[in-house]
């Protein structure tokens, strides 16, 4: 049964709960028992049309010419779909919420950047014809040479892998390369420290493999509206991404979900809607298009593999004093969720340990790999495995027990964490006391005394004198390596940072960045320039406005308060 | 090609259709015959989600020639309830919390009843012998395993307080 300390998470929550900790029936139970839940294929509709798309069997190469005459000539073939087709073809999905460029086609036009990358979609009456018509699409491409390895891809002269980072990396604020955190001054605590420990951890991609595989059915409805039966994760989310690629407006979507055959994360990049919904537009039918499941492995995008290097100067005591992470999340050939990621890993940084020199430098790669997304925790799980894997190997570099060194250095009450927070609610001591406890793995006197309610503060609680640095300039590789360039006096709460661009033009003797108009939502009604509407000839004398009702009672905020890592504002 | 007919009962009702020669009886049933309870998941029998019984005997429908199927008996999990009563292994994956997204379930519910309609006192590992085909990709397998050993004991312990 759960159970809630509220000695330590004193304002985490309510305690009038009526579900939480009790076992209640699920509503959609009885739904999946019966065999009566719909998911998005379970509809059926007259005239149903399928979907196939032709995918890019090479890494990386340019599109010299695309031939579907004969595709569209084959039996049972309606409609054969080009990128010149899709209204709105470059979109980055966090454009919803105005982060990145756009940088993916829907279906690619001058070059393929993965391997499965689509860039013809076919239309027929039924699954075998399309799939028949897909072996006569003719496309004529030039192999460029690929690049698999973040590292490899960073380097000035490597293949770009997608034109509108010309760096091949994810470009932050306008001016730099990766996401940075700076917290002290690691460089000189490295120094002073008695041992500095240092790893490399690699993940691999991980495909969220879900049984019920990526897909959906749009049908035009007879409101002039298209119903789009889908299995994405973020229903608005999708909806949104595929009202701009379609160019319609979002009220002429209607889309019903919110049964996912198994998500895992892999199903918020609205693989499928776009061009289900097109092909709706197109042929005034419905349009089915779902991944096979060999589409679903090789080609819907996995969980994004990060290479890691942790860095940190420990005291023979057991204190870390210094930690430095270096990490690299392999983005595929498009941005997709993986800049969100790498914020994600930043806000992650030192994990839960109070350490008072931290930095880290953590980039999205672009490589001729499959784009990675979301999934269960991404940017957080892996630099996780990482950190607790060198907790470990630090601990034995001292000589401690594992569990009595994360005690040591676990997060108190009022201790500053390196984002220049105030850590509050910690509970990683009595965490792992109790893991110990049930485990029967023996701690000391000491650390079975340890409390996150003391020792935190203080010393601890300040922000430390923090040494900062242009490195990683945009499209300046040399700027890698530059020198410190001031030092923010201790007690400095926010780093000054300009949103000018910092570099424009040539970079490092690349090309420039292809600049991809901003996507503009279809003009709004407005009431100013629409005629007025037609006022009846006689005014009836009307009774004087109500006043407006007296404003509701501010409602108590109970629960935590959340930070945005995206916008850094707070919301609940 | 030239279709052709084929008839059966479905949870015991009389069905026919007209299907491709090649056609596998997962599509006949989903787009045919409008019973979704069999799911497509892979194509290639391995996940298990399009299991049904024909004559009694568990098959991957997606593997199942469609024709092949002329004059036997289909259930699907569709057909597993007795109108508003739940049959006793629907009622215990709903008391064990047996599924989590619920695209396995049917699937599931079939191979179990399979199990027990030739074994109904199976031990743990023979439950799991039984789902042995079937994926879930949610990893609920314990309460499955719990829910189906209580529909073996024939309600004991099924309710939860």
């Amino acid at each position: 049964m759960l159970e809630m300390r509220k000695e330590i998470f004193a304002d985490e929550r309510d305690d009038n709960l009526n579900v939480v900790g009790k076992g209640v029936q699920r509503q959609d139970m009885p739904g999946h028992v019966t065999a009566r839940t719909r998911f998005f294929d379970d509809h059926a509709f007259d005239g149903l049309l399928h979907l196939k798309v032709v995918r890019s069997p090479h890494h990386h190469a340019r599109i010299r010419s695309i031939d579907v005459s004969a595709a569209e000539r084959a039996p049972g073939v309606k409609r054969v779909l080009r990128g010149a087709d899709v209204p709105v073809n470059k979109n980055t999905l966090l454009s919803l919420i105005n982060f990145g460029k756009d940088d993916e086609p829907t279906l690619a036009v001058d070059k393929v950047r993965y391997k499965g990358e689509p860039v013809v979609a076919i239309i027929a009456d039924s699954d075998a014809a399309a799939l028949a018509a897909r072996k006569l699409v003719r496309i004529d491409y030039e192999p460029l040479s690929p690049v698999f390895d973040v590292e490899e891809a960073l380097k000035p002269g490597a293949p770009v892998v997608n034109e509108t980072y010309p760096g091949n990396y994810f470009e932050y604020h306008q001016r730099f390369d990766h996401q940075k955190l700076r917290f002290g001054d690691v460089e000189r605590a490295f120094t002073q420290a008695d041992h500095v420990v240092e790893h490399r951890y690699q993940m691999s991609p991980i495909e969220h493999a879900p049984t019920e595989t990526n897909g959906s059915i749009a049908a035009p409805e007879h409101n002039d509206r298209y119903v789009v039966h889908t299995c994405a994760q973020g229903l608005f989310f999708s909806l949104g991404t595929t009202a701009k690629i379609v160019d319609l407006e979002s009220n002429r979507l209607h889309f019903i979900g919110g049964t996912v055959g198994g998500g895992f994360g892999g199903k918020v990049d609205s693989l499928s809607e776009p061009l289900a919904v097109l092909g709706a537009m197109l042929t005034a039918k419905p349009v089915r298009y779902v991944l096979d499941r060999e589409e679903e492995m090789l080609y819907g995008s996995p969980r994004g593999a990060e290479r890691i290097y942790v860095k940190d100067g420990v005291m023979r005591d057991g204190r870390i004093i210094a930690r430095y992470i270096r990490s690299y999340f392999d983005a595929g050939a498009y941005t997709r969720l993986s800049s969100y990621a790498a914020i994600k890993c930043t806000a992650h940084v030192p994990g839960p340990y109070s350490i008072p020199n931290v930095a880290s430098d953590i980039y999205v790669a672009y490589t001729n790999r499959c784009p990675s997304t979301a999934m269960r925790g991404f940017g957080v799980t892996a630099v996780d495995f990482a950190l607790e894997v060198q907790m470990d190997r630090l601990a034995e570099a001292v000589n401690m027990d594992p569990m009595e060194f994360r005690i040591l250095n676990a997060y108190r009450d009022g201790d500053m964490k390196a984002h220049r927070r105030v850590a509050k609610n910690t509970a990683l001591v009595e965490c792992v006391q109790v893991a110990a406890e049930k485990a029967n793995w023996p701690i000391s006197e000491q650390a079975r005394r340890a409390s996150s309610l003391t020792e935190g503060g203080g010393e601890r609680g300040q922000i430390p004198a923090t040494p900062l640095d242009q490195r990683g300039q945009i499209g300046r590789p040399e700027s890698r390596n530059a020198p410190a360039t001031q030092t923010l006096p201790a007690s400095t709460t926010r780093i000054p940072l300009s949103k000018q661009p910092i570099f424009e033009g040539a970079r490092d003797a690349r090309p420039t960045p292809v600049q991809v108009p901003r996507y503009e939502a279809p003009p709004r009604y407005d009431p100013a320039i629409a005629p007025p509407p037609p006022q009846p000839a006689h005014q009836p004398v009307s009774a004087p406005p109500a006043p407006p009702p007296p404003a509701a009672p501010a409602q108590p905020q109970h629960g935590a308060v959340r930070f945005s890592s995206v916008f850094g504002t707070r919301r609940r | 090609m030239a279709k052709l007919p084929v008839q059966f009962r479905l949870n015991g009702s009389d069905r026919a259709g007209f299907v491709d020669p090649a056609g596998n009886l997962l599509d006949l049933l989903r787009r045919g015959l409008g019973d979704f309870a069999p799911k497509y998941g892979c194509g290639q029998g391995t996940c298990g989600v399009c299991t049904v019984l024909v004559d009694g005997e568990p098959q991957l429908s997606c593997l199942t020639l469609a024709i092949s199927c002329d004059g036997r008996q289909i259930e699907t999990a569709s057909g597993m309830a007795d109108g508003p009563n739940l049959h006793p292994l629907q009622q215990a994956f709903m008391d064990n919390f047996a599924a989590q997204c619920g695209f396995c379930t049917p699937g599931m519910l079939t191979a179990a009843r399979a199990l027990l309609a030739r074994n109904p006192n199976p031990t743990r590992d023979e439950v799991v012998e039984a789902i042995s085909g079937n994926i879930c990709r949610c990893t609920g397998y314990e309460p499955i395993i719990a829910a189906i050993l209580a529909a073996a004991a024939g309600g004991a312990g099924m309710r939860r307080a």
